[in-house]
Parts: C-alpha cells; structure tokens; sequence
C-alpha cells in the first residue's frame, strides 16, 4: 500500500516535468528537421543550425544585442538598487517603509499597467524612443526593485558592529562603506545582477512600449515573427536557438549542483 | 567621543532611488489617473468611465465587449491559478517531504525553466499543441490553450513560494500530532495547510494578476482570438483610445492594491523568493 502510494507520488511528479519540458524537448528535436514545419519530420539535416550561426542571418545579432542591453540594463539597476538599499536600511522608519512599499509596485504590478503608464511618461516628457533611453530606463523599473529585495535582508544579516569598528580605527565612512558593507552584502548584490539579467532578458512588454522602431530584442523578434503566422526559417532556426539556451541551462545547474556537492563534502 | 564623530548619514545614499521612483514609478501612475478622468481636451470628467461601465454602440454594459473580455478574463485567471495551486501544492509538499538528500536539486528542475526566455517558452509550448493538432481549431480549444499557456508559464512562481513554506514547518508539532493520534489526513488539514497559508497566498498573487494581464500568452496560443484585459489595455493604447486604457489599468491597480490589502500587505520576503531570489 506504502509502495503504491510512494510510486503514485514519483509518477505525478514525472507526469508535471513532463509537460513542462516537453515543448522544449520537442523543439529540440524539430530544431534538426529538414523541414521548417513542426507537423512534419523530413529527415536529418543541421540547416536551422547553420542558418542561426550566420552572423548575416537576423536571428544571432538580435540575441546578441538583447543580451547587451540585459547587462547595460542589470549593471545600472544593479548600481541603484544597491545604493537605494543601503540608503533604505539606514533611513528612519517611515521613510524607510514608504519607500519598501513604493519598491514593491512594479514588482506586483501588472506589466502591463506598468508598461502603458511607463509609455504616458515618455510621451509627456518627450523622450525619443530612439535614444534608447525609454528602453533601458523602462527595464530598470522592472529590475531595480528585485536588487532592492536580494540586497536588503543582507543589510539586516550583517554584523552593524564592524562598520562602527572600521570608522573608530580611522576609516572614512566611504572607506568602511566599501571595505566592510560591500563585502558582506555581496552575495545579495550578485543575486540581484543575475536577477536583473534574467528578468531584462525575458522581458517582452516593457520592451514592447519603449523600444526604438529599429531595434529588436529575441522576445519582441519572436512574437513579431507569430504574429505573420506564416512559416519562416527565421522561425524555426529560433528552435536551435531555444536548444542551446536549455543545454546552457541544465550545464549551469550541473556545475552549480557538482560545486555544492564538493563544498558540502568539505565540511563534513 | 563616538558622537563628535562627523557620522555620514548614510541614508542620504537613498535619495538617487528615491527619486528614480517618484519620476519612474509614481508619475507614471498619476498620469494614468489624469487620463481616466480628463476628456480629449484635457478637461475633467467621469465620462471615461461611464462609457466604460456602459459600452458604446451596443445596448448595456452587459452586451459589450469590455464585459465580455472582463468574464472571459476572470475565468481564465481563475482556472489557471485553480489549475496551478492543485499542480503546484503537490508538487511542492511531496519535494519537501521527499527522503531525497538533495531536495533543491528536484527543486531546480521545476524552476530553471523559467530561465529559458519567456516568449520561447510560450513559442514552444505552441509548437507542441500545433505538432498534437488541437491550435487554433475553435473556440473551445483557444481557451483551454490561453489556460494551459498560463498554467505553463506561472506554475513555477507558484512552487516556490510554496515550497519555502511548507519546508519551514518544524516537523516536531506533526510527530506531536501523530503521538496524540491524530491521523495523517487531519495533521495536513490542522497543521500543514494553516502553516503553509502564506506560501499559498504569495502563489495565488503571483498567478492572478498576470494570468488576467499576460497577453502575449493568450494572443499566441490563440492567434490572437482569445481577448483578456491585458490585450484589451494593449489595443487601447495601440488605438490611441488612451482614456479607455486609463480606466482599464486604473481598475487592475485598484485590484492590485486590493489584493494586497487582502493578503495582508506588503511582505518583502515573500516577493523576492517569488522570482526565485532564494535560489542565486
């Protein structure tokens, strides 16, 4: 009875990865059809491959210049939410408070609502979208608060004593700022870059509303490709793409998993 | 002797986000306010929304195309958050409770997905109803898609909140529960659930609001037939029927702000586990 209950367990949970990784796998798979239809497999071939890799083909640019824009956008936001964290742990309470809850807006809010009101404003203060700046202000809204979030529990893990220390042996306030509270909040500054990296690259409505006419992220590429709804080789060389995204993922968890393995060996 | 010391105030370092939120984050939102109540020339006026709420051209609100992008929306959003909280809480309580020495690591499979761009994700998802044969066949198919694509996309921000609850949960108070002879269906339903309440409210908010707003999920798994709010607000604004748009967001803010209210406010620590923060 156990046993059957424990299997019935495993068989739900396998049944749920199933589905979640099965688009990708399948995709995986069509990403080496000699046809650009998912409906119809035609044999081997490694053109969707090669067409992705061709630096004349649109598809490589494109990824490489949303991942530009992602760490542009997640260094700024990185530098901001930072500095506003400390400055939000430090200030007095209601101040402090406010400005926690003002933080916690975009990241509850609907992104469209954020988008669309994001929009008004640069409508209002006349900002060409083809300066970029809608683009990249617009995903630090989205980001900024999530370095807020990973930075500030830090703040609150960290020892208060050794910066009052630093500043009694004589180092500058600057000094003990970098010296003694950047180090001990870096894990949550380094949560928060990843965080922002991964939020600007997934990103599509914020994109959408703020992005100069010319230019292309994978996510609006892509959607604006469904949208034709006709069959392209734009399209499904994007299916490589979706491949290589998901081995660099599953090799990052790996290595991730080995490593933490080995520290945990240590200890013991 | 410490007080003579010039002490930097360090809360001046939160003056630069502090204003970065007021031009970016609130202006914004009183400009959407000003839009909802203000006419073409700018004058104020509560017309907005009484064409919201009375459908222009067609006979009542009831009989307009808001009313019905509004219930087909709030079905959607109900049933995907249903569908994702009787996945989600399984999925959750069974890799807490499981005898595995490396539970993050089962974890990791459920969220790293969601590392893989969204709207790939979303494409795949649709490649795959498009290799089964049931995309865009009817009305019927389009909105069991729009619900599976939500349920696809946000099931992984349901897991984990709920994860996180359920594994904090001192197991001496169900060993005391059994010791008492309490059955296992009762200690889940005394002790488990009450406990993990908060990881559930943090799920449901993470799936509610977007699963209502996402429009790129229902426009691609449906080829653009199936309308929610979302899509509503986003041919607003494409239109140029900007103070309808106002009025829309406004009505999902207020939503927002109720939902929090309800869910007993602003808790920081849950919404930054909520993109997985936890996991870095």
């Amino acid at each position: 009875m156990v046993k059957v209950k424990t299997s019935l367990k495993w068989l739900f949970i396998g049944l749920i990865i199933l589905f979640i990784y099965a688009p990708i796998l399948l995709l995986t798979i069509y990403s080496f059809n000699k046809s650009e239809l998912i409906t119809s497999w035609e044999g081997f071939s490694w053109d969707h491959w090669k067409y992705f890799f061709d630096m004349d083909n649109q598809p490589l640019p494109i990824v490489l210049q949303t991942l530009l824009l992602a760490v542009v956008v997640a260094t700024l936001s990185t530098l901001l939410g930072t500095v506003g964290a400390i400055g939000i742990f430090y200030s007095k309470k209601r101040s402090s408070s406010v400005l926690s809850g003002i933080n916690q807006i975009p990241v509850i809010n609907a992104e469209v609502v954020t988008a669309i009101s994001f929009a008004f404003l640069v409508v209002a203060l006349n900002i060409p979208k083809s300066t970029y700046i809608p683009l990249v202000v617009g995903q630090m809204v989205l980001c900024t608060p999530f370095v807020v979030l990973s930075v500030i529990p830090k703040l609150k893990q960290m020892d208060n004593n050794l910066y009052e220390a630093a500043l009694d042996l004589g180092a500058s306030p600057t000094k003990a700022l970098f010296s003694v509270v950047i180090p001990q909040i870096m894990p949550g500054i380094l949560a928060g870059f990843m965080l922002s990296i991964t939020l600007s690259l997934d990103d599509y409505i914020i994109a959408a509303y703020t992005k100069p006419n010319t230019f292309q992220t994978i996510s609006t590429h892509i959607y604006g490709l469904a949208k034709g709804g006709t069959v392209n080789t734009i399209k499904s060389s994007y299916w490589a793409f979706t491949a290589i995204i998901f081995f660099l993922i599953v090799l990052a968890v790996v290595i991730m998993n080995i490593r933490a393995h080995k520290k945990g060996g240590k200890k013991q | 002797m410490t007080k003579a010391r010039p002490h930097f105030s360090r809360k001046l370092l939160a003056i630069p986000y502090a204003v970065f939120l007021a031009i970016f984050v609130i202006a914004p939102l009183l400009i959407i306010v000003y839009y909802a109540f203000t006419d073409a020339d700018g004058g104020f006026t509560f017309k907005n929304i009484a064409t919201f709420f009375s459908g222009s051209g067609s006979d009542s609100f009831f009989a307009s195309a808001q009313f019905k992008t509004i219930l087909q929306s709030l079905f959607i959003s109900f049933m995907s958050t249903l569908l994702c909280l009787l996945i989600s809480y399984p999925v959750a309580y069974i890799i807490a409770n499981c005898k595995l020495k490396n539970k993050t690591w089962l974890l990791m499979l459920f969220i790293v997905p969601t590392w893989v761009n969204f709207v790939l994700r979303i494409n795949a998802l649709k490649e795959l109803l498009e290799w089964i044969g049931i995309y865009n066949k009817s009305n019927g198919w389009n909105l069991f898609n729009t619900i599976l694509g939500m349920v696809y996309d946000f099931l992984p921000f349901m897991i984990l909140p709920i994860y996180t609850t359920i594994i904090k949960i001192d197991k001496s108070y169900l060993e005391a529960a059994r010791d008492l002879g309490a059955s296992g269906a009762k200690s889940f339903v005394k002790i488990t659930l009450p406990l993990s309440k908060a990881g559930i409210m943090s799920g449901v908010s993470m799936v509610f609001l977007p699963s209502m707003t996402n429009y790129v999920v229902s426009n691609y798994m449906t080829f653009n037939h199936t309308k929610i709010i979302g899509s509503f607000i986003d041919e607003c604004f494409k239109n140029d029927l900007w103070n309808m748009g106002s009025v829309t967001a406004l009505l999902l803010l207020t939503l927002m702000f109720l939902m929090t209210w309800a869910t007993g406010g602003f808790n920081a620590q849950e919404d930054a586990n909520r993109r997985g923060t936890s996991l870095w």
